[in-house]
């Protein structure tokens, strides 16, 4: 059991080594993920929120206008997820004090 | 927790840092515009600056601060004002969460797009303070009970 | 082949990182510890994320007005950044979902280690 979890561990690294080997160099300004047009020629995101975040919302900081304006449904997702979690911990640990008493 | 041992130092320490934490992360989540930060990090400011005072002092005086069936509502006004947000703007004839008809008189769509981030970053801050508190509540409770 | 090694020195603390949670949630006894593991990883995949974003010669994404924002060159991609921003969040709040579960779980089998726990449970 103890081989096979290694044979996994060395795998799974060797892996992920190949899959590295063909990623651009880190801070490439010619990254596949910075350009303006995509594959597909279709717009890229990143291009979009760095041109034109603080003409539509006037706020300096485009990670702020990302994270509140242009996703701000997937915000509101993860504030749903977080506040999943807390209420997970009250009702587990409740449960287990009413077993008790 | 069950360990309670009065240590003076500790506790004047605690006290002497926690509301420059606090007022940090207020900082943190209203210039969150204009310098790195936001909801998120600033509501861990204030989860710190809570739990610090938790952690050095018990349950006895921490009562005092934030009690411990607070957090839970506060945590949902967090969710509310969030979502609130996004339906004003529905029921007035936009899309969800498209503040630029929010229902504020005389200003710009763009400032209203402004305004529309600090008020959900306020409520963001605000249930990520209530919940860290909240798992840390918890937790505490469920360990004394084994 | 020495500047294909340094090119992507990122990547390769990423790996290493990643192996090192792998490691510990494969081999480690103790319930704790796995967790702790798979913070680890998480916080690799957190890293590499960032890493992937920057770019040379450029500044972080909050708009200054002496940088020309037409040239997307001079500023990083701040789509990474946002999705990490919220991945730090929700793992913070999973770790307390994991921790609260391990408390249950001590509280009724009095026990994190793996064999045990498995033998307290047959019974």
């Amino acid at each position: 059991m103890k081989y096979l979890k290694a044979l996994i561990l060395v795998t799974f690294a060797v892996l992920l080594i190949y899959a590295a080997a063909d990623l651009p160099f880190r801070g490439d300004p010619d990254n596949r993920m910075h350009d303006e047009r995509s594959m597909t020629n279709t717009p890229v995101a990143g291009n979009y929120y760095i041109q034109e975040a603080y003409h539509d919302a006037h706020t300096p900081n485009i990670v702020t206008v990302v994270l509140g304006d242009y996703r701000s449904i997937d915000t509101f997702g993860e504030q749903v997820v977080i506040y999943t979690a807390g209420i997970i911990t009250l009702l587990v640990l409740r449960r287990t004090r009413r077993r008790s008493s | 927790m069950r360990s309670q041992f009065d240590s003076p130092i500790i506790v004047l320490g605690a006290r002497l840092l926690t509301p420059y934490i606090m007022v940090f992360g207020l900082y943190v989540i209203f210039h969150g515009h204009y310098s790195p930060g936001g909801g998120f990090q600033g509501g861990t400011l204030l989860a710190a600056a809570v739990l610090l005072i938790r952690v050095a002092t018990g349950r006895r005086v921490s009562r005092l601060q934030i009690q411990e069936f607070a957090t839970t509502p506060l945590a949902v006004i967090g969710v509310i004002i969030y979502f609130a947000t996004g339906f004003a703007v529905m029921i007035t004839g936009g899309y969800f969460l498209d503040y630029g008809q929010l229902p504020i008189p005389g200003m710009d769509p763009v400032w209203l797009r402004y305004t529309g981030i600090l008020i959900i970053e306020v409520g963001i801050g605000l249930a990520v303070m209530a919940i860290l508190v909240m798992i840390f509540d918890n937790m505490v409770k469920g360990e004394d009970y084994a | 082949m020495l500047d294909f090694f340094f090119g992507h020195y990122a990547y390769w603390f990423s790996i290493i990182l990643f192996s090192i949670g792998m490691y510990g949630m494969l081999f480690k006894k103790t319930l704790i510890k796995k967790i702790i593991g798979l913070s680890i990883l998480q916080s690799s995949v957190i890293l590499f994320f960032v890493s992937v974003a920057s770019k040379v010669d450029a500044t972080v994404p909050v708009y200054d007005y002496n940088i020309p924002v037409e040239n997307v060159a001079n500023y990083m991609n701040p789509l990474p950044h946002t999705l990490m921003l919220t991945a730090i969040v929700v793992g913070v709040a999973t770790l307390g979902v994991a921790f609260t579960l391990l408390i249950a779980i001590y509280n009724r089998y009095q026990t994190l280690d793996e064999q045990e726990l498995i033998e307290r449970i047959h019974d």
